[in-house]
């Protein structure tokens, strides 16, 4: 069975690369923009892995990341962060919410592939 | 003489009182106003005591009772050489509270009460309007005994018609300069310089016709001196009880009348003024007083009998064949006239428009919605309405009451009735526990008293009261008679009514005093009025406001004006070492503002809007302690150490402004760093996701293929945008920006603006407000860059402007060599904490992207404004959002190149 | 406990103004038992003063007063705070705004 990958991320262009790349690679990819209604989803129907921006409208990538450790079915989700800000302080505060891995943009999208493979597996 | 000649000497002598009057009004203007205000014009402008019915009646009253005449004046000798005991007092008070009327130093004093500013109002109205009859009535007299040839006769005949032009006159005299401006303080240079002139007129014509009696008629003192016990009547010997009554009467008047109040409290600027007049203005009503016995024994002598005393002034000159002399004591009775009536209805008018017009306007509005609109031409029109009403009053009285002798009498009952002010205003000076409770129930049963003993009774049998209440009391009850009530039958009317009147006044007001129990704010004005010398400023009785600078700042444009308005907020606020426009709302400020505001509308009101405004209690039983501890000898020691403990905080205050925008610098270099991170990365990542996609180049159709590349290259425009704006205010912070200055209409580049800016959000009709004349201007400077401000602007307005009926006011104004532009629209305006930031680089207020920019608008078009050699500023308080441009008319080349000072924010690369 | 003789007037000069200052104040009742002065000289019948002569005793009152009044003013008026230099000049210029206000 595929592997099923949540992106939020607010910037079109973005969202659209991570989903070519990854369902090239044979994943499955929903994409959201908005944290709110992501979080409803996952709640019902929790992914293998989730990609998530730090700068979102509204809720932020970090509050997303809190109310999903806050659930059980979701307390364990793989969490792969992405960050344009690029500062130490944004990693030392994913890190403590609990994300699994963190990486800036711009990505190589070998990394990527990489990252996903080794936190969703194939 | 003919009619028409007399027409035109009048018309002459009106003529040249405008001149001064004008003149005296721009030297004020332009601030060269030192001889205006001197002690002398300050003493002359005092004779506005002396009416026509000194000018005419005291020959009149001289050859009908002798001596007694003297006691008008005596009395208000007695105040001024006592001046220390009561004026001195009076004129400081007024002076430190911007008193604007005697109804108002009631009202201020009793807690700034309106019920008390409104009874002393209306106390007033009653007393004045015969008193201005009286002098239209002389004025008429006059032109009758003078104009004898036939044209005149006639016309002169009709006594009416003259009164009407001659009140129509006086009405516009008045409004010209008195209601000019609504300044500070209410004074008017051009009415009290005007009158100086009059005074000095009528006192040489009155000494002139004087010396022409002694010394041209009689031959001599000696010779006035036989004549005058050769004429001497039974009646002309001293009646003790109205000798007295009439010395106190008349010292109590130059107190209590409006008018006089008017020229001694409200138009003083100086205690010094006051220490020369204390000896000057008695000398002066001495030398009126001098001849007034001698013209009266001479008239008596030389007239046929059955001439009228009233006119010996006029007659007598003229019956000897001397016209040039008539002539001038013609104009000196018209200068007597003139300047009473001018001066008591811009007295009255000021009362009425303050206690009785603003205050009902002000609870009408409560109502609705407080909203801007200047609230100045209201007031003023309001005064000008009311000056007209006055003069109305009076004019209506002469026709009614038929300039029968009946007015004569009436000098003296004005006096009874504003003499009910004097237990209520010796209670404000010296009293601290005197209360409103007590002021008004007497200032009630005094006015009623007056009415029905005096007042009333005054118009005849017949008229107002009828003869059978005259003779057998009211309801038939004898001890109710209104010339004997409660069976008090020795004494003239006169004195009967003033006799009861004050005691009951008086008494009423003690009690109501001891019985009652003020307000705190009742407490804090009388510890204030009457220990006036022992502090050396003002009491506080602002604590805990709950108000924000930007809620008193459009109340203070309302009445103050607008730019007046926004310049006092803005010294305050530099008072207090901050920039902008809003002050911290410190107690001081709200005295100050409380201050400012009342010079314009009265105490009452004052205090009733700030109260409106500020909401919650405004006095403490801490601030009473506060008063009441202020005893005179640590009164110094604790100034000193106020000023060194303001001017502490005061430096306290700069040095933590300068370090909150440090930190505020640290903060927003970091978030800069962070942001160019953000926006610079963003358009990079899909750049290289997409060319990475692309060169591996497997499984994509073409269409794909071309999606990508149209992705990677709208990102490039993208990136390129974002540099091209940095490097843009990069330059412009550095002042390295080539300008490229030209002429260009303004209308034009607003109309360009307004064009571009609507493709942002284009489904959004805005209504634009603007006003063509003051934008038909030809300016210098670089239009482009200039136009991109503005487009700016209009542009943030579309997106931010949430209003469903969205609207944008544009005005423009010059003021020296700048030009102002306001854009406003109606919507939420900018949150007062995000004021200070909105000219920063990357604040946008809403952190959506619908802003579609990167926040560097506003930042851009500071800095171009700086180049211009201008400036943009967010203007609070103004509805909806406001931004003030100013560039100047004309940009030198040198001006551009220089960079403006105080710029806190420099370029972090 | 005697303090001794020379200090007790050490502030003559201000001890002079304040009694002066008193003396302002009675002055206008001592103007005012003078004016009432005719009143005792009966006022009716034949022994009653001539009015010449009560209107030179009068007038003669009134300048006396003046004249005092002036010789107080010229002492009191250096008691009185110094006129405010500080009071700025009131702005004036109104003119240039109404129109601008649209």
């Amino acid at each position: 069975m595929e592997k099923r990958i949540l992106v939020i991320e607010d910037e079109p262009n973005i969202s659209e690369a991570l989903r070519f790349i990854l369902s090239r690679n044979g994943w499955q990819v929903d994409v959201s923009a908005d944290g709110h209604a992501a979080i409803e989803t996952m709640r019902k129907d929790p992914p293998d892995l989730l990609i998530l921006d730090v700068m979102l409208p509204g809720l932020s990538g970090f509050d997303v990341l809190r109310s999903v450790r806050e659930v059980e079915c979701t307390r364990d989700l793989p969490v792969l962060m992405l960050t344009a800000k690029g500062q130490g302080a944004d990693r030392a505060e994913a890190e403590r919410l609990g994300v699994t891995r963190f990486m800036t943009k711009p990505f190589a999208n070998a990394e990527v592939i990489a990252a996903v493979q080794d936190l969703a597996g194939t | 003489m003919s009619f028409n000649l007399l027409v035109l000497t009048c018309i002459a002598y009106v003529i040249l009182l405008f001149a001064v009057a004008s003149a005296a009004e721009r030297s004020a203007a332009e601030g060269r106003a030192k001889w205006l205000r001197s002690p002398l014009i300050y003493t002359l402008s005092l004779s506005v005591y002396c009416t026509a019915w000194t000018f005419y009646g005291a020959v009149g009253y001289a050859a009908r009772s002798g001596l007694e005449f003297m006691t008008i004046y005596l009395g208000p000798t007695l105040v001024f050489v006592g001046w220390w005991v009561i004026l001195r007092k009076l004129v400081r008070i007024g002076r430190e509270n911007r008193v604007t009327s005697i109804a108002d130093m009631i009202s201020a004093r009793y807690g700034k009460s309106n019920l008390l500013g409104v009874i002393v109002t209306l106390l007033c109205i009653s007393a004045g309007t015969p008193y201005i009859a009286l002098q239209l009535q002389s004025i008429a007299q006059s032109f009758t005994v003078f104009a004898t040839d036939s044209v005149g006769t006639g016309l002169a005949a009709d006594r009416n018609f003259i009164a009407f032009w001659v009140a129509a006159g006086l009405a516009l005299f008045t409004i010209a300069f008195g209601t000019r401006n609504l300044d500070v303080n209410e004074q008017h240079p051009g009415v009290v310089t005007a009158i100086a002139v009059e005074a000095v007129v009528k006192l040489l014509a009155l000494i002139a016709v004087g010396v022409f009696a002694v010394w041209f008629v009689a031959s001599g003192p000696a010779d006035i001196l036989a004549r005058i016990d050769a004429q001497a009547l039974p009646e002309w010997h001293i009646q003790p009880g109205r000798w007295t009554g009439l010395i106190l009467l008349s010292a109590i008047a130059i107190i209590c009348l409006p008018r006089m109040f008017q020229v001694t409290v409200v138009e003083n600027t100086d205690d010094q003024h006051l220490a020369t007049a204390s000896w000057a203005f008695p000398l002066y009503l001495f030398l009126i007083s001098l001849f007034v016995l001698p013209i009266a024994v001479v008239g008596l002598e030389v007239m046929p009998t059955g001439t009228n005393p009233d006119m010996f002034v006029l007659t007598l000159p003229l019956h000897l064949g001397q016209d040039g002399l008539a002539l001038l004591s013609f104009l000196g009775g018209f200068s007597a006239a003139t300047s009473m009536v001018i001066v008591a209805s811009l007295a009255l008018a000021t009362m009425v428009s303050n206690h009785i017009v603003v205050p009902l306007w002000l609870k009408a509005r409560a109502v609705q919605n407080l909203d801007t609109g200047d609230m100045r031409v209201l007031v003023l029109s309001v005064r000008r309405l009311s000056i007209v009403l006055v003069l109305c009053f009076g004019y209506i009285y002469y026709v009614i009451s038929g300039g029968s002798a009946a007015l004569a009498a009436i000098g003296l009952i004005a006096f009874v009735g504003v003499a009910q002010i004097m237990p209520a205003l010796l209670g404000a000076l010296f009293w601290r526990g005197a209360s409103r409770t007590g002021a008004a129930i007497g200032l009630t049963i005094g006015s009623l008293l007056w009415f029905y003993t005096l007042f009333l009774p005054s118009f005849g049998p017949d008229v107002i009261l009828s003869a059978r209440v005259m003779e057998q009391g009211l309801f038939g009850l004898s001890w109710l008679r209104p010339y004997s009530l409660f069976g008090l039958t020795a004494l003239d009317p006169l004195l009967h009514s003033l006799f009861w009147s004050l005691l009951l006044n008086a008494l009423a007001f003690c009690v109501g005093s001891f019985v009652s129990f003020p307000s705190p704010i009742e407490r804090v004005q009388g510890a204030l009025f009457v220990d006036i010398f022992d502090r050396p400023g003002p009491a506080r009785s602002w604590t805990h406001p709950a108000a924000e600078a930007e809620d008193l700042l459009p109340m203070a444009q309302r009445i103050l004006g607008q730019s007046e308005g926004q310049s006092f907020f803005r010294v305050q606020a530099e008072l207090q070492g901050k920039q902008g426009y809003l002050p911290d709302i410190t107690p001081e400020f709200l005295e100050a503002l409380e201050l400012k505001l009342s010079g314009s509308v009265g105490a009452a009101t004052a205090h009733a809007m700030l109260a409106q405004t500020v909401g919650t209690a405004v006095v403490s039983v801490e601030d009473l302690m506060a008063v009441a501890s202020e005893t005179a000898q640590i009164m110094e020691y604790s100034a000193q150490l106020e000023a060194k403990s303001e001017e502490l905080s005061r430096t306290a205050r700069k040095l933590r402004d300068a370090n909150e925008m440090l930190q505020k610098l640290s903060v927003q270099k970091d978030a800069f760093l962070s942001q160019i991170s953000h926006e610079l990365r963003t358009p990079m990542t899909s750049i290289r996701a997409f060319s990475e996609i692309l060169m591996d180049g497997e499984g994509m159709s073409d269409e794909e293929q071309h999606h990508f590349a149209q992705i990677i290259h709208d990102e490039s425009i993208r990136l390129t945008r974002l540099l091209d704006d940095l490097l843009d205010l990069s330059v412009l912070e550095h002042g390295q920006v080539q300008l490229n200055i030209g002429p260009a209409l303004l209308r034009d580049l607003i109309d360009k603006s307004i064009t571009a800016s609507n493709s942002v959000q284009a489904e959004r009709k805005f209504r634009f407000t603007r006003s063509r004349d003051p934008e038909t201007i030809e300016i210098v400077t670089d239009a482009g860059r200039l136009t991109q401000v503005f487009i700016n602007i209009l542009s943030n307005a579309r997106k931010y402007c949430i209003s469903d009926d969205p609207q944008m006011k544009i005005s423009v104004r010059r003021r020296d060599g700048m030009i102002e532009v306001d854009f406003t629209d109606n919507g939420e305006g900018i949150p007062r904490d995000k004021q200070a930031l909105i000219f920063e680089k990357f604040s946008r207020l809403t952190d959506s992207m619908q802003a579609g920019g990167a926040g560097l608008g506003l930042a851009i078009c500071r800095e171009i404004m700086h180049n211009l050699g201008g400036d943009i500023t967010y203007v609070p308080g103004q509805g909806g959002a406001c931004f003030r441009v100013s560039f100047p008319l004309e940009l030198s080349p040198r001006e551009a190149s220089q960079k403006p000072l105080g710029k806190e924010t420099e370029a972090v690369e | 406990m005697k303090p001794p003789r020379s200090s007790q007037f050490v502030a003559r000069e201000s001890y002079r103004i304040r009694r002066l200052m008193d003396a302002a104040r009675f002055l206008p009742v001592f103007g005012l038992m003078l004016l009432l002065l005719p009143l005792m000289r009966g006022t009716s019948g034949p022994e009653a003063p001539p009015t010449a002569a009560e209107s030179v005793y009068l007038f003669s009152v009134w300048i006396g007063l003046v004249l005092v009044a002036f010789l107080m003013s010229l002492v009191l008026r250096r008691t009185l705070d110094p006129p405010k230099s500080a009071q700025p000049p009131l702005p004036q210029k109104r003119e240039a705004l109404p129109e601008a206000e649209d």
